[in-house]
């Protein structure tokens, strides 16, 4: 065999004090289609942001060879050059612009400054038959569906001469008829001798295509499978990716199990900004009294979609459907309504939408129930400190004091700040949005202990979590939500990080 | 977790200088209004703090403070208002043509002048906070469509003089039962009770944080901070009374500015709107209007504005097509001045003021001392790029 396009050996990256990557080789050869596959937060993403130079040289540890040399590359510019594209998962293109400016956006065909938009016309026109489009070149991308936006992505590869293509996630947001015409034309570029880079969840995909799958498990590369000398079974994919020791993380429950508290029935939501696209397509679900339920699926599945649309209609528009606590119809149509009604949403995004940062923590933890600490909306600042002074007690959030401000603190104290802000608006519901994001093993702990204790307390809680042991680990039953639906669901007992997965990555073939 | 820093639950135990260090935006406002009057009463030879233009002071600049309070909640809620010298202008002379003109009493024209306010603070809130159009655009386009309608209604003249009761708005005094000659003894004893409500105010928010056990600021430093304070106060209503007493306007003025400053710092719906500049998203999923929240800081800041214009059309006697011109930039520049945050969610009510009283003290200070309006304008505009640097280095630091 020729000498590989890319060779990564030993690669490592940090981030503040997190490890992402520990030990990832990954072998390209010359005009393949090698697949990345891992869970979410396997280090994926991370892998691709280093090849391509989004972390220079000297961020990481390891060595990249690429045709043969040593690079360093210092930024995206230096990979570019040296024709490693990488098209992330969310497209970086210009909705209201055109084609032609899309594709030579930053590599303008021009002399001394000036555009010369002719060639750039006649280039592009080129361009977009190679990736099979017919669209007029000065069609404005915004105009274009999400497939066709892909197909452009591609065209402005090739358009600075690519030789390693890197593809995140490609077909995620893409139907089956847009799939298959990627695909078909990734094979078309292999045959012209671009290698390629695909990261994908969808298995089956992978197996149409690949030459060769790499799988990756908490940032480090786990096997290499050859799909050329033998057929590779998803099942054997599937074991690579989730095969991980299950210690003792997670604090022992004996859930008390009541009646029916919560539920929703037929609730289907539109995408917010497309109504035409449905995010959620029918899904009922229910909680009981004291019952801990995951909701399980990849990102773009619509878990967070179906939570924030449930939460006073936050996400989508036409949204339809039930919601029902102890059995009676109620209106979440508004935040403070669904409040009212005893649900609370804490999100995955906590800073974006959890916290005010530059506020402190008793002020945050107020924030969803003023008017239990204030007399005549006069605000009793006396109380206010003693409610969060408890909070910071019963959760154990380290700060010196209530009136730090939460921007100072770390992820998992300003994960707990939020809890308190939620947990003080006294819910009977809890829908969780990746509770553990971005916080440390310890402090894990000690929200899974939280989430244990507001169970044995009679609260309902709906766990949304990217990370399948957590999932495992906590919940009583595991709902599998996949492309805005539900596709299976277990009980915590029968319950396996294999049937998860190949729960989702079946059900786009049946 | 073993590993993490342990709790410290006792409140740090910081000297004055670690506290004034810590809250050094607050002090440092106040400090450096103190600095910038004492520098132009010593290069003005004593004519700054001298009874007839410290009342002065205060008339010039009482409308731009009372657009200042409702210019602070619009910032503090993330936007802008451009129209207000705008809406200023207006509003005064759809005054002087009811009262002049039409010969209405002041009472429901001053009643119909502020509802104005408020439908015109409605009309351009509804557009920002329902349809999401930026405040800046907006408001631009009511600053060009007030300031001609102000020019419409005067048919391009000035109309005058107002009747002599409403003039007292702007050019009254609290009037003087002792009838003393030389010193009005009720605007010294008023000021002197607002200094002691105010000192009594602040003793029992300091025992109320003591008894749950906050943190309080040192004593010395409390008891400092709060002579100062006082002497402050008896100083400046024994100069006023000294004069003709109490400006009626300044009583306005300070009865608005503690209104503003309670609702701002410790209602609900103060709290609202600065969850609401410090993350919307955030807000709205916490269970707040945001959008109501928008229109009514906006409605309200119509209100102000209406205020102003009737203050300042009272002042001159007269409402004139360039009235207003202009004012939207003072009062901008009193709140970010005062230390608001142009990104929204921070900003006092309390600063707003001391930053617009900065300016007007320098505005009247260089005027005495004979600077020209050229190189006024040079020197505020330095300021201005001064204050807002040292809050950004204060803030990266």
């Amino acid at each position: 065999m020729a000498e590989p396009i890319l060779e990564m050996r030993g690669m490592r990256k940090t981030f503040h004090g997190v490890t992402a990557l520990s030990n990832v080789n990954l072998t390209v050869q010359q005009g393949q289609i090698h697949a990345v596959v891992g869970e979410n937060g396997a280090g994926k993403s991370t892998l691709m942001k280093v090849l391509s130079g989004v972390y220079p040289h000297g961020d990481y540890e390891g060595t990249i060879r690429y045709q043969g040399e040593e690079c360093r590359f210092r930024g995206i510019h230096d990979s570019e050059e040296k024709g490693i594209i990488i098209i992330h998962q969310e497209l970086a293109l210009v909705p209201l612009l055109s084609i032609t400016e899309n594709i030579f956006l930053g590599n303008e065909q021009a002399k001394g400054g000036v555009i010369d938009w002719n060639a750039s016309y006649v280039k592009t026109q080129a361009l977009l038959t190679k990736v099979g489009l017919k669209e007029s070149p000065n069609a404005l991308i915004t105009n274009l569906g999400v497939g066709k936006q892909q197909l452009i992505e591609i065209a402005k590869a090739l358009s600075k001469e690519v030789k390693l293509l890197i593809l995140d996630e490609p077909t995620a947001s893409l139907n089956e008829t847009d799939s298959d015409a990627l695909l078909e034309l990734l094979l078309e570029l292999k045959r012209q001798g671009i290698s390629c880079i695909l990261i994908s969840h969808k298995l089956n995909e992978i197996s149409k295509v690949a030459d060769a799958i790499t799988v990756l498990r908490d940032g480090a590369t786990v096997a290499t499978l050859d799909c050329k000398a033998e057929p590779v079974s998803e099942d054997l994919i599937i074991r690579h990716m989730v095969g991980r020791e299950m210690a003792d993380r997670y604090p022992k429950r004996t859930p008390h199990i009541g009646e029916t508290v919560f539920e929703v029935r037929d609730w289907v939501v539109h995408h917010a900004i497309h109504p035409e696209r449905k995010v959620i397509k029918g899904v009922n679900l229910h909680v009981k009294r004291g019952e801990i339920v995951g909701i399980a699926g990849l990102m773009g599945a619509g878990r967070t979609e179906l939570a924030m649309s449930i939460f006073g209609r936050t996400y989508g528009q036409n949204i339809s459907g039930k919601v029902l606590v102890h059995g009676k119809e109620v209106d979440t149509s508004t935040v403070q309504k669904a409040i009212d009604h005893g649900i609370a949403y804490v999100t995955e995004d906590r800073k974006g939408y959890g916290l005010v940062l530059d506020e402190t923590i008793a002020w945050n933890t107020t924030l969803a129930n003023l008017s239990a600490v204030s007399r005549n909306t006069v605000v009793d600042e006396g109380k206010e400190f003693g409610v969060a002074q408890d909070f910071r007690k019963k959760l154990n959030i380290r700060s010196p004091n209530v009136f730090a401000r939460t921007v100072n603190l770390s992820g998992g104290n300003q994960q707990k700040v939020v809890l308190s802000k939620w947990l003080f608006s006294e819910p009977e519901v809890l829908i969780l949005d990746e509770p553990t994001r971005g916080i440390d093993v310890g402090a894990k702990y000690e929200i899974y202990t939280i989430i244990a204790q507001l169970a044995a307390e009679g609260k309902c809680v709906l766990m949304i979590s990217s990370e399948m042991p957590e999932l495992l680990g906590m919940c009583d039953r595991i709902c599998v939500l996949n492309e805005g639906a539900f596709v299976a669901e277990f009980p915590a007992a029968e319950a396996t990080q294999e049937k998860i997965m190949r729960s989702i990555v079946t059900s786009g073939v049946n | 977790m073993a590993s993490t820093t342990p709790e410290t639950n006792a409140p740090a135990t910081s000297g004055g200088m670690a506290f004034l260090k810590s809250n050094l935006r607050e002090y440092g406002l106040l400090i450096s209004l103190v600095i910038i009057m004492v520098f132009f009463q010593v290069k003005t030879d004593g004519t700054l703090f001298q009874p007839l233009n410290l009342t002065n002071l205060i008339l010039q600049n009482s409308y731009i403070i009372v657009m200042a309070l409702g210019m602070l909640l619009v910032i503090v809620a993330g936007h802008i208002d451009l129209s207000v010298g705008s809406v200023c202008g207006f509003i005064g002379a759809v005054a002087a043509v009811l009262m002049v003109n039409y010969n209405w009493h002041y009472v429901p024209a001053t009643i119909v002048c502020l509802i104005l306010g408020g439908v015109i603070g409605a009309a351009q809130g509804y557009w920002v906070a329902f349809y999401k159009i930026p405040s800046f655009i907006v408001t631009l386009a009511g600053m060009l469509v007030f300031k001609g309608l102000a020019l419409a209604v005067l048919e391009g003249a000035s109309v005058g003089p107002f009747p002599p009761e409403f003039q007292l708005l702007s050019t009254g005094f609290i009037p003087d039962p002792f009838a003393g000659e030389t010193l009005r003894v009720a605007s010294l004893v008023i000021g002197l009770l607002i200094a002691l409500a105010m000192l009594i105010a602040k003793v029992r928010g300091r025992a109320d944080r003591a008894a749950h056990g906050m943190e309080n600021e040192p004593v010395l430093f409390f008891a400092i901070a709060n002579v100062i304070f006082i002497g402050m106060i008896a100083a400046f209503s024994y100069q006023l009374a000294s004069y003709k007493g109490l400006p009626n306007v300044l009583v306005v003025m300070l009865l608005l500015m503690l209104a503003y400053d309670f609702v701002a710092s410790r209602t609900t719906i103060g709290r609202r709107i600065y969850a609401l500049g410090g993350n919307e998203k955030a807000a709205r999923l916490s269970g707040i209007r945001t959008e109501r929240l928008t229109f009514y800081t906006f409605i309200n800041m119509g209100v102000l504005a209406a205020l102003a214009g009737l203050i300042f059309a009272a002042r001159l006697n007269t409402a004139t097509p360039k009235a207003g011109l202009g004012f939207e930039l003072d009062v901008i520049a009193a709140c970010f001045i005062g230390g608001a945050s142009a990104s929204g969610g921070v900003g006092k009510v309390l600063g707003a003021v001391i930053g617009a009283f900065i300016m007007g003290v320098m505005n009247n200070g260089m005027s005495i001392m004979g600077i020209g309006i050229d190189y006024q304008q040079v020197i505020k505009g330095l300021v201005l790029l001064a204050a807002v640097c040292f809050d950004v280095y204060n803030k990266n630091k």
